[in-house]
This record gives structure tokens, C-alpha cells and sequence, in this order.
């Protein structure tokens, strides 16, 4: 066990962090998963318009921390978080924070599509209705069409708009919860996985569509591939058994990395 | 190498054969068994069906009836003699018949609710009053019983001998060839019906049913005989009804309907006349009661203990109690109903209000318990989903957990109801066993429901109420099968839909 609740890092100040402004900061995280310790003091600034990717090993911490970000760590019965972590400078997990503001302001992509069996205009739609984001309907109408043409689905769609959610293939699918996260304005999108139930080709117009969009957003991506991640993203993380083990420019974690667990991994030796 | 190989596939093919023997085995096991029950369940089906359809048909004698005026008073219709209207012009066919017992025997051929149909078709239209109509007087569960072949089979013969007959005293003595006589055969001869006492040398000796008109001598083909499967005592209906009867039928006065009023009149002591709208309308009340109490709660304890409920020692506490009240015997629930409903609260007896609300405690658990498991098998990426947009947690059980929970939660209230309409020991608790006759109009009043009309019409000792409870059995299950359709066909519509 760490003894330091504060380890220096690796690499300390990312270039891409010195160029654009810091949207997360987290502190000190720990979480517990019952008696057993998911994430081990971590401490990590997360910069805004950027796409930053999580990396590492099954059981690595990655996909918990990812939702500690958006509290849907609550809904899990025995889940645990200690330390702060904070948003445009406000702690998430303050006790008047409301969770459905910080979920409307911090959107979610999961692992596997998962679209309301509903048409795929609801799907969209949902979000901004019960936000009252949209003022009247054809209010809501442009949200929706806007949303879907972010998620370069519109055109694919726009002649079935009233066709369930779940007709779709697997990348359409996983294109309209991009869409749905989008349609609520966040500023940060968390993404767990979202290949991970794709073919390469649809994978491949989700990576296109994440870079697309990066200028406008704070994006986090959790992957498997470290082909993906050092195509998608400006910052990688590198998690180890609940320890953040090395954070820098994906260019230079890729080609010079600090830490041997993190050379080992990217060089195919464990994980 | 190759010694390996065949030892390998030596002990492989005994142990496959082993493997297919087996599975061969529990198919035969598997079909057997649906044999079996398809056999016990067509020869159920069978056996209700063949006891129930004698019930859904009547027979009437269609009579000629003078509305004589005297008799009906102007203001007030529904108080006229029909009945002695009716029993006259029945007297009228039969002049020979005179005597005290013949009239009575006559008379009680009709069933007592005989002229009512008559009754309300003049109270209706008033202009018949005065006139002369035909009208189709019901006949009583013995004489109709009869005219279905259930008391009796009967074989007549022409009688193809001369017959000399002769009187003496009240015995009547037929000679000649007897070869066709036998002892308790009735012989129609003359206007009359003779029953033979006994058979001797030379001689027959018989009683009189209908004393015939002359002591002609009886030619072939001018009398005739009627032979009993059952001795007149072992049966319901005696040798002159059973006469008077077939010269009913001889004169085509008789006739077989559809017995609508099996479903559109109450409970009666006279069998021919007991229907089943009484308890219709009853179960219907109740089964509304029940619904409109066990679906709601059973729903929303159902999403508050799955959704929002704290996972502690309490709530498994809650949990083991339903699953258990899913397995206390009805009556148990008839007891409580019995002393909070009735006599604590002090709600009426016998009332569907009380059988509702008992009905309803029976089949919360089944409703909760299925709703329960309808909405653990939601999909949680489904509710992760709808969380990640924003939603509060009551938005993404509202919006999008429970309406996918639908098809399931249907499935649980259906076999809730089937429960329901089916349950009849908590319901002779709180005394929804009366015999009621009014068809009930509200919640309130005294009813009773079709499994316990079931309960009460087989208990009953005449014949005709055996045919009725097969029949009341055939429409319970009806409703049942529809009420199951619909709520089957309102599933798939849901699926559908999502």
C-alpha cells in the first residue's frame, strides 16, 4: 500500500495542459468499492477542449474513476469516494451539488450502445425535455437535427427520424447516445469504451466523429486500444491496479515513456 | 499411435450410446407425461362439456293463451294471474284430464316461473290484454329434465295384436295376445294409459294412468307401448307426467330453445329458472375492486422496493414477508377480512366492496412479486442511460424503467386475476356464499361470485343443478380464457410498441 498519500507523478505538467485552459481537477480521489480500494489517491488536472484518454489494464481503476466524474458511481450500492474532485473550479462531490445539473453538464457514453427503445427522434429529445432546454417544439426539432448532425448521423437518419432507437446498427447506435449526450449542451463528455462493441469500420467514424467535436468539449475516453488512444487523444493516463501511474502528451507516452510499467504495457509485455 | 486411436474410440462409442440412450429415455420420460395430461385434461374438458350442454337449452310448451281481461288488472299488469292463465289453457288440451291428482300432475309439468316471460311481454305491451296469444310457457327441471333423455330412456312400440279390454273396479283386464306385454309398461290405447300390474295366464292386469275414454278393443296400430329404462321409482318423473308429456310432444306443442335466461336471470331455487348473471355481475364487481386496489399498490410497492428502497435488514425483511403472504392459504385472508373489514370497520357483509379488498390482500404478492422481477429484468444500461442525460432517479424509473417493466407487470396481474376470479374460500368467509337471487347494482349490495354459484349449485341435490354447475364451470373458465386473452394480446401490443 502507498504510504505517501501524494506521489509525484511521472510527468508533472503535459504540454497540452500548459496550452489550454484546466476544466477537471482531481485531488486525492479514493475509491471504495466496499472494503476494496478501486483507486488510490489520484490526483489528475484534466484540460478543457481536448480529447484525454484513460489506458491501462482490466481492474485498472479507469472506468471507475471515469465515473466519479459524473457521480453515476452512486447508483452502485457500497461505492465510495473520498477527496474532491473539481469542476470549472467547484467540488463535485459537495453536499449541495445537485447530481442531475452535474450529469446534464458532464455527459456519458457507455460501453454498449444503449439507445431508449424509443424513436431515435426521443432518444434525442429526452434529454433537452426534461432539461427544458427547449423552449417550444420547433425549438426542440432544431436541438435534435443539430445534435444528430454533430454526431454525423443526420444524414443516415433524417428520412426515419420516427424509427426506434434500436433499429439502428451498432455504430448508428452508439453515434445517437453521442448525440443524445450532446443534445443536453454539456461541457465534458465521458466516454467508457465506446468501441469496444464495434466493428473497426464503424469504430473507426467514432474516432472521426470525437475528433470532430474536441474543439467544442472537454472528452475523456476509456480504451482498450492504445492504437485508438494514441489516434484520438492529446493526454493519455496510464492506470495501474487503482494507481494513475503516468499522465503526459499521447505523442510522448507513446514514443518516450517516463515510467517502466507504462513501456511494459504500451509494448504489448502485460495487460 | 493407431493402438491409441482405437482404444480412444472404442471407449467413446460405448459412452456416446450411453449419452443418446439417456436423452432418448427422458424424451420418452417428457412425452409420456404431456400424454398423460393431455389425457386427463380432454377427458375434463369432455365430461363438463357433455354434463354442461343439456343446461344451455330449455324446453317450452307453446300454448294458447286467452289475456283474459278480468284477470289481469288494468294499473297494474305485472300482478295478473298469468300463472292460472297459463295453467288453463295447458288444462284446455287435455279435456280428459279432471280428476285432483291428473290436474296436478298436469300442472306441474310448467315450472314455476312458467308465465313470467308472458308476464312481462303484456306488462310491456298492454294492447295484448284482452287478446288471445300464442305463448312459450317454461317447462319445470323434471319435465324438462325428461324431454333431454336424462331421467328416463323410453322406447315405444306400435302394438301390432288385438287387446280386448275390460274394467273391473279400478283395474283394467286386457286379454288376447300378449306377447308384447310386460310388467311397468304403459299402454296408450282409447284416449288413455293403462300400466300393467301383472302379467298371468290369459290375462294382463293393469292400473289406469289416464282412465281411457272407451273399453273398444284395441287393433294393431291403434295403440301403442312405452317401455321405461328406469322403474317409476327410480325416477323423478312418474308414469302419468311422463304420459302427459308424450301427448305434449305428439301434438308438436313442444318446443327446444336456447336458454338465454342461464345468462340473463339470478340465482333461483328452481333450477330451470337459475342463471348465472347474479354471479357475473358479482365477480365483476369484485374483480374490478380487486384491480383497482392490487394493481396500483402492488405496482408502486413494487417500483418504491426495487428502485428506491434502502438495501438493509428491513427491507429483507419486507421481502421474506411478501414472498411468504404469496403461499398463506386463502382462507386465512378470509379471516382477516372477516375481522377488520366486516367486523372492525364494520363494512357490509357479503358485499363485493369487502370480497374486492380481501382479494386484492390475496393477490398483492403475486402483483409485487412479478413486477418486482418484471422490473429487475430491465436492462440497467437502459436506467445508466437515462441517468448519464440528467435524469433524476424517479425520471429514469418513470420515464423509462417501468413502461419497459409493462409486458412483465401484465403477466403478473394477469395471473393475480385469474387468481382472483378463481378464489372462493375467503369469500365464504365474509359471507359471499348467500343464495342471492337480485342481479347486484353497486358495491355494496349482497352478491355472490361464479366459483362460489359453482360451490353453492353443486351441493344442490336436484338433477338439473348438476347439468348447471358444469355449465357455470364452462363460462368461468370462458371468462377466464378471455379475460387472459385480452390481457395476453394487450402484452404483445406493448412489446410491440418499444
Amino acid at each position: 500500500m502507498d504510504a505517501s498519500p501524494q506521489k509525484p507523478l511521472a510527468n508533472a505538467t503535459p504540454r497540452i495542459l500548459a496550452e489550454r485552459e484546466t476544466k477537471i481537477v482531481a485531488h486525492d480521489v479514493n475509491v471504495y468499492y466496499g472494503d476494496k480500494q478501486a483507486i488510490k489517491h489520484l490526483s489528475i488536472d484534466i484540460p478543457d477542449r481536448a480529447v484525454s484518454a484513460f489506458i491501462g489494464p482490466s481492474g485498472c481503476g479507469k472506468s471507475t474513476f471515469l465515473r466519479t466524474i459524473n457521480r453515476m458511481n452512486d447508483t452502485i450500492d457500497g461505492c465510495r469516494v473520498t477527496g474532491e474532485i473539481l469542476v470549472d473550479g467547484k467540488n463535485i462531490y459537495d453536499r449541495d451539488l445537485d447530481v442531475v445539473q452535474l450529469r446534464a453538464r458532464v455527459g456519458m457514453v457507455f460501453q454498449k450502445p444503449n439507445p431508449f427503445p424509443k424513436s431515435i427522434f426521443e432518444n434525442v429529445a429526452y434529454g433537452p425535455r426534461i432539461h427544458g432546454i427547449a423552449k417550444s417544439k420547433t425549438d426542440l426539432e432544431e436541438i435534435v437535427v443539430n445534435s444528430l448532425k454533430k454526431a454525423s448521423l443526420f444524414e443516415e437518419v433524417k428520412d426515419r427520424l420516427d424509427h426506434s432507437g434500436t433499429s439502428l446498427s451498432g455504430g448508428q447506435q452508439q453515434r445517437l447516445c453521442i448525440a443524445r449526450a450532446i443534445a443536453v449542451n454539456p461541457e465534458i463528455i465521458l466516454m467508457d469504451e465506446p468501441c469496444s462493441a464495434l466493428d473497426p469500420i464503424a469504430s473507426a467514424r467514432i474516432e472521426e466523429l470525437i475528433d470532430e467535436i474536441r474543439q467544442n468539449y472537454c472528452i475523456i475516453i476509456v480504451t482498450h486500444s492504445m492504437q485508438q488512444a494514441a489516434r484520438v487523444s492529446q493526454l493519455t493516463a496510464f492506470f495501474h491496479l487503482g494507481d494513475l501511474v503516468e499522465f503526459g502528451d499521447t505523442d510522448e507516452m507513446f514514443t518516450t515513456p517516463k515510467d517502466k510499467r507504462t513501456q511494459d504495457y504500451i509494448t504489448g509485455r502485460f495487460g | 499411435m493407431n493402438s491409441m486411436t482405437d482404444t480412444f474410440d472404442k471407449g467413446n462409442a460405448a459412452f456416446i450410446a450411453r449419452r443418446y440412450a439417456s436423452e432418448r429415455r427422458f424424451k420418452a420420460y417428457g412425452a409420456v407425461a404431456l400424454a398423460v395430461s393431455v389425457l386427463f385434461l380432454v377427458y375434463l374438458v369432455v365430461d363438463i362439456g357433455i354434463k354442461a350442454w343439456p343446461s344451455f337449452f330449455e324446453h317450452r310448451v307453446v300454448l294458447e293463451v286467452n289475456l283474459d281481461a278480468s284477470e289481469i288488472p288494468a294499473n297494474e299488469v305485472l300482478r295478473g294471474d298469468f300463472e292460472g292463465l297459463v295453467r288453463g289453457s295447458l288444462r284446455r288440451l287435455f279435456p280428459g284430464v279432471t280428476t285432483r291428482g291428473d290436474v296436478r300432475s298436469l300442472t306441474s309439468l310448467l315450472s314455476a316461473g312458467a308465465a313470467d316471460d308472458l308476464r312481462y311481454e303484456t306488462a310491456a305491451n298492454p294492447a295484448l290484454i284482452g287478446t288471445t296469444v300464442r305463448a312459450g310457457a317454461l317447462l319445470g327441471d323434471d319435465a324438462d329434465l325428461y324431454l333431454k333423455g336424462m331421467l328416463t330412456t323410453l322406447l315405444r312400440t306400435p302394438g301390432s295384436t288385438n287387446l280386448q279390454l275390460a274394467q273391473s273396479g279400478e283395474e283394467f283386464i286386457l286379454t288376447g295376445d300378449l306377447s308384447q306385454l310386460a310388467v311397468g309398461q304403459i299402454v296408450r290405447a282409447n284416449g288413455g294409459a293403462l300400466r300393467i300390474t301383472g302379467v298371468e295366464a290369459g290375462l294382463a292386469r293393469a292400473d289406469a294412468i289416464l282412465a281411457p275414454a272407451t273399453l273398444n278393443t284395441l287393433t294393431p296400430g291403434a295403440w301403442d307401448m312405452l317401455t321405461f329404462s328406469h322403474a317409476e321409482a327410480d325416477r323423478r318423473i312418474n308414469d302419468r307426467q311422463v304420459v302427459l308429456l308424450e301427448a305434449l310432444r305428439d301434438k308438436g306443442v313442444i318446443e327446444k330453445h336456447f336458454a338465454w335466461r342461464f345468462f340473463t336471470s339470478g340465482d333461483s331455487r328452481e333450477p330451470e329458472l337459475a342463471g348465472l348473471r347474479g354471479a357475473i355481475a358479482g365477480s365483476l364487481l369484485t374483480l374490478i375492486m380487486t384491480l383497482s386496489l392490487s394493481v396500483p399498490f402492488g405496482i408502486a410497492a413494487a417500483v418504491y422496493l426495487e428502485e428506491f428502497a434502502a438495501k438493509n435488514k428491513w427491507t429483507e425483511i419486507i421481502e421474506v414477508n411478501i414472498n411468504n403472504l404469496a403461499a398463506v392459504p386463502s382462507i386465512i385472508f378470509g379471516l382477516l377480512g372477516l375481522a377488520v373489514f366486516i367486523n372492525f370497520f364494520g363494512l357490509p357483509r357479503s358485499a363485493p366492496l369487502v370480497g374486492g379488498l380481501v382479494l386484492a390482500l390475496l393477490v398483492l404478492p403475486t402483483i409485487i412479486i412479478a413486477s418486482r422481477a418484471a422490473l429487475k429484468a430491465v436492462p440497467p444500461s437502459i436506467k445508466e442511460a437515462a441517468l448519464g442525460v440528467g435524469a433524476s432517479h424517479q425520471q429514469a424509473v418513470f420515464h423509462h424503467v417501468l413502461p419497459l417493466a409493462v409486458p412483465g407487470i401484465l403477466t403478473g396481474t394477469i395471473l393475480g386475476v385469474a387468481r382472483a376470479l378463481g378464489e372462493t374460500a375467503p369469500l365464504l368467509m365474509i359471507g359471499m356464499v348467500a343464495f342471492i337471487v337480485d342481479v347486484p347494482k353497486g358495491f355494496t349490495e349482497a352478491a355472490t361470485v361464479l366459483p362460489v354459484q359453482i360451490f353453492l349449485w353443486s351441493d344442490l341435490p336436484e338433477i338439473a343443478f348438476q347439468s348447471r354447475t358444469a355449465a357455470a364451470i364452462i363460462v368461468l373458465l370462458v371468462i377466464l380464457f378471455g379475460l387472459n386473452a385480452a390481457a395476453i394480446y394487450m402484452r404483445k401490443r406493448f412489446e410491440r410498441r418499444w
